[in-house]
């Protein structure tokens, strides 16, 4: 447990939000405000996995996405993003960015434990086959 | 006979001819398409038309005539007979060429034959209206003459010795009987099928006039043949010597006129409706001018036995029966008179008017220039053109009847007539028989002698001293001898007619054939040279042409051009399959030609079709009538081409309004779909942390401080969604432009105050000062106040939120001129990025992501709805230190100030 968690989110309120429910439930939450420094950030934490959200100041979660794959640090890196709307256009969108997983806001609480979990567990043993190898 | 019963029937017999002339122009117009009744064709009638030869002239005139110079009247009679009997084959190919070329006038066919001279026309047109206008003089003489002596009992105030008078009125008259009867429409082939009628029955009212008065005379008054020959042989009469040289002088000049008076060539020529009709005219013409001639020499000896001496006897005719009593008769006899009289002028107007019109007036009026709207009425134009000439013929008669009456017998004027129309002669005889002949040559040969008959005899009719001074007589013009209008050359000692006719007809024809020999002709004048001299060849030789394919194929090509590909050979194959043809070349038949010219007029109009078709078969050229035709439709189609252009161009406007409309549609529907993305992510943020915290909250176990916080979070982002979809209703309805809006009159000052108090509210942990001028904010102003105060507390709001000055300050100046207020908010603060300041009063336009300060960016937006609700505006102003913002409206708002 204690698996560290990297959260992108410019809203404060929803920020906080999230931050105590990953808390309560045994993350190590760290929280970033800014779009136009997330990679940066994303380098410097190293997470192991990043909650992204899509409207961000500065540069969008797509765009953020988009350089995070493009880098081999990052490019196997488990993210939940969130979305506007969970289907449609943003979706796909998000899809073809390489997010691992969607929720869509305003989300509930278990939601977005419950795709937390599922974006770790599809990750674990793809990561320990790179591990072992 | 009383005057009033004499005017009665001189106007009840014009009502007769009315009603023929009405009457056979009303069955032409029914019979439509079928051309006049058959028995108006028939050659009878066309044979009593050419009787308008036979004028006042000769029903009065040919007895005084016989008293002055015994048998030489007939002379008059022999020439046309002489013309008639051996030379109808001429007339045939007069009437010949005339038909193919759709000649209208002796003017137009010299001038077509010398390449559709417009010159030559207007020479001949001239000669024709001089030679003419003592003609018709003549006639209102003959008119007023025998009124004068036949009325009696005349009203006061009208004087019989002044004939003038008399003739006014004739001539007024018979110029509306004309103008009614002569342009009534305007028929490309010029016929007058209801005015040649009338003249019919003229022509056997005066034959029988004249006949009956005969017959009184020789077997009333003298006791019979055989008593009237021994009386002629007592009388002066035979007496008489035959001058050879007058009689084959007159005999040619009779000759000539027959076809070179304007009125006999219409009638010969132009009213002709069949050729065969000149067969039958060759004999039964030269018998009614021999009938009109029988009694002549009777009436005129036992006139010169009964009447008294002294009396006219140019008036003989009407004086022998008045003597003898007889009422009934002398007036037959009056009317015969009439009728010559008024048949020959009602003819010769039409004819002239034809030339006036078709060769001086149009080419005039075509020559100005052209106004596109009233090129459609040039038939109308024409018409009128014929109305004036109509008049103006008449008028100049009555003129030189005016100047000149009393000066000479009938006869005598008559030959000057006949002598001068005797001009055109050589050009046109050379013009039909000889191919040589030139435009130059007709030219030289017309106006020479014209200039000579001028000279010779026309001017000196009006007597010695009237145009020509005395002395020119004597002596010739500047003592020049040789110049003697009555001796040319020195040769005197001739008869005058005589020698004007020999010297103004040798210089004609010498002129005429010396610069034809010696000037070339141009193509024009070549093809209408051959076309006239070759007109009976040339319809065998054209047939033969166009039985061969060239004719056909060519034919193709041009209703391709005007058809399309397609139609033109479907409808050429059909009538190839119709003849029993195969392939798309049918024969060249009438009929084809017929149905071609049909569909073609469809497409181009039926003058521009049949001009077109004529120039390709080379059957015939084309006549000023066709090209009139072939302009008017010109100008319609331009016209319609024009209104097509207009159309598209409409078109092509509607097309690129239409195209921007759409793309203006399309930017919308993006804007809309941006707009709605952004305020779905508006609505979504606060809803999502509401959503979050109240779950949190519902799964308690939360120390109570916690507890606050989070609901103290979920009220505020309550908040923030109720205002934001404040904002969106508020903008939308302003958007709308469906806003009510309160009119209040208030201070400004008091609204700014209020403003900076409920902008207090915003950072109020910040100092901030504010600097005023209250005077000049001292005024009411008449607005929606509530809304306008909502503007300032949102731009104060502004500046107390972003305004990044350590000491931040307010400068608030207002300006009011003309009705119209300003009011400036300056801060001290670094100011909008110029990159921005286009974007700050778009919807959504947040330049920081200082959410916590403001709403969802729409309060600019908000701003700029409302003052433009409000009649004015509000701008940012760039380079005044910090942002400034200016808000301005009407001091009064009034209706009308609304920005839409």
């Amino acid at each position: 447990m204690g698996q560290h968690v990297l959260l992108i989110e410019d809203e404060p309120s929803i920020a906080e939000a999230v931050r105590f429910i990953l808390a309560r439930d045994g993350w190590r939450v760290t929280c970033h405000h800014d779009g136009a420094s997330a990679v940066e950030a994303v380098k410097r934490h190293a997470p192991d996995a990043l909650i992204l959200d899509v409207m961000l100041p500065g540069r969008s979660g797509y765009d953020i996405l988009h350089d995070l794959r493009a880098a081999p640090a990052t490019a196997g890196l488990p993210v939940l993003m969130l979305t506007a709307r969970g289907q449609g256009a943003d979706r796909e969108r998000a899809a073809a960015a390489g997010a691992n997983r969607f929720v869509a806001k305003p989300f509930s609480n278990a939601a977005i434990l419950a795709e937390l979990r599922a974006l770790m567990a599809e990750a674990a043993p793809a990561g320990r086959a790179a591990g072992d190898a | 006979m009383p005057f009033d019963l004499l005017v009665l029937a001189c106007i009840a017999y014009v009502a007769i001819l009315f009603a023929v002339a009405f009457a056979v122009e009303r069955r032409t117009a029914a019979a439509d398409g079928a051309g006049p009744p058959r028995w108006l064709r028939s050659p009878v009638v066309y044979t009593l038309s050419l009787s308008v030869y036979c004028t006042a002239w000769t029903f009065y005139g040919a007895v005084g005539y016989a008293v002055r110079s015994g048998l030489e009247f007939l002379t008059i009679y022999l020439g046309p007979t002489l013309v008639f009997l051996g030379w109808w084959i001429l007339l045939r190919k007069l009437v010949r060429i005339a038909k193919t070329h759709r000649i209208t006038s002796i003017a137009d066919l010299v001038s077509s034959r010398f390449g559709k001279s417009p010159l030559i026309g207007v020479v001949v047109t001239l000669i024709c209206v001089t030679a003419s206008t003592p003609y018709i003089a003549l006639q209102l003489q003959s008119v007023s003459l025998s009124f004068a002596v036949f009325a009696s009992d005349t009203p006061a105030g009208w004087h019989l010795d002044r004939p003038a008078q008399t003739a006014m009125w004739v001539a007024a008259g018979l110029a509306i009987f004309t103008i009614l009867f002569g342009t009534r429409n305007l028929d490309a082939n010029e016929q007058h099928h209801g005015v040649v009628t009338a003249i019919a029955v003229e022509a056997v009212v005066k034959l029988l006039a004249l006949l009956a008065v005969g017959a009184f005379v020789v077997w009333g008054l003298a006791g019979g043949v055989a008593d009237v020959l021994d009386r002629i042989a007592a009388s002066p009469v035979a007496g008489w010597e035959l001058k050879p040289d007058r009689w084959t002088g007159l005999i040619f000049c009779a000759a000539a006129a027959i076809i070179t008076l304007p009125r006999m060539f219409q009638v010969l020529v132009v009213e002709n409706a069949d050729e065969r009709h000149l067969a039958v005219a060759s004999w039964a013409f030269p018998a009614y001018l021999l009938l009109m001639s029988l009694f002549v020499v009777p009436i005129a000896v036992v006139g010169l036995e009964r009447l008294p001496a002294g009396t006219n006897p140019d008036l003989f005719v009407l004086a022998l029966p008045l003597a003898e009593g007889q009422g009934t008769l002398a007036m037959l006899a009056f009317l015969g008179g009439f009728s010559a009289a008024t048949s020959m002028v009602i003819m010769e107007a039409i004819a002239l008017a034809t030339m006036l019109s078709n060769h001086v007036a149009m080419p005039l009026w075509l020559s100005l220039p052209r106004r596109g709207a009233e090129a459609g009425d040039l038939r109308r134009i024409v018409l009128v053109a014929r109305r004036v000439a109509i008049a103006a013929v008449m008028a100049l008669g009555y003129s030189y009847y005016a100047m000149a009456s009393g000066t000479a017998g009938l006869a005598a004027i008559g030959l000057i007539a006949f002598v001068g129309v005797a001009q055109i002669l050589p050009a046109m005889l050379g013009g039909i028989f000889w191919r040589g002949a030139t435009r130059a040559g007709a030219l030289a040969g017309l106006t020479i002698g014209f200039s000579v008959w001028l000279w010779t005899l026309y001017l000196p009719s009006f007597g010695e001293g009237t145009v020509i001074p005395a002395a020119v007589f004597a002596e010739g013009p500047f003592g020049a001898g040789w110049l003697r209008p009555r001796a040319l050359f020195g040769v005197g000692g001739m008869d005058p007619l005589i020698h004007a006719l020999f010297w103004s007809l040798a210089a004609n024809a010498g002129a005429f054939v010396a610069v034809s020999l010696i000037t070339f002709p141009g193509p024009l004048e070549r093809v209408q040279g051959a076309a006239f001299v070759n007109v009976f060849a040339e319809g065998e030789a054209a047939r033969g042409w166009s039985a061969g394919g060239a004719g056909a194929e060519e034919l193709l090509v041009m209703a391709q051009r005007i058809l399309g590909e397609d139609a033109a050979l479907a409808f050429f194959r059909d009538a190839a399959a119709a003849q029993g043809k195969a392939g798309w070349l049918p024969d060249i038949t009438p009929a084809f030609l017929d149905a071609l010219e049909r569909r073609l007029s469809g497409s181009v109009g039926a003058a521009t079709a049949h001009a077109m078709l004529v120039q390709i078969t080379g059957g015939a050229t084309v006549s000023v009538e066709d090209l009139m035709a072939v302009a008017n439709e010109t100008a319609q189609i331009m016209e319609y081409s024009a209104r097509l252009e207009a159309r598209e161009a409409e078109l092509t406007r509607t097309a690129r309004q239409l195209r921007e409309a759409n793309d203006k549609l399309t930017q919308l529907s993006v804007q809309k779909d941006a707009f709605l993305s952004q305020i779905s992510h508006e609505l979504r943020t606060p809803m999502t942390s509401i959503r979050a915290f109240s779950e949190i909250l519902r799964d308690g176990e939360l120390p109570p401080a916690m507890t606050v916080r989070y609901a103290g979070i979920i009220h505020d982002e309550a908040v923030r969604l109720t205002r934001l979809l404040d904002d969106l209703l508020d903008l939308s309805v302003l958007e709308n432009g469906t806003v009510q809006l309160a009119i209040r009159t208030a201070r400004l000052s008091d609204l700014i105050d209020r403003a900076l108090t409920a902008a207090a509210a915003t950072r109020p942990e910040r100092r901030f000062s504010v600097q005023r001028d209250p005077e000049a904010e001292d005024f009411e102003v008449t607005s929606d106040t509530d809304r306008l105060a909502q503007v300032f507390i949102n731009v104060i709001s502004n500046a107390r939120k972003y305004c990044d000055a350590d000491d931040p300050a307010l400068r608030i100046a207002v300006r009011r001129q003309g009705g119209q207020v300003t009011v400036d908010f300056i801060d001290n603060g670094s100011g909008i990025p110029a990159e921005s300041q286009g974007l700050i009063f778009e919807k959504f336009a947040r330049l920081t992501d200082e959410t916590r300060a403001g709403g969802a960016g729409l309060g600019l937006a908000i701003c700029r709805e409302i003052m433009q609700n409000l009649g004015g505006g509000i701008a940012y102003l760039p380079g005044r230190g910090g942002a400034a913002f200016r808000v301005s409206f009407p001091q009064v708002l009034k209706a009308g100030d609304r920005a839409a």
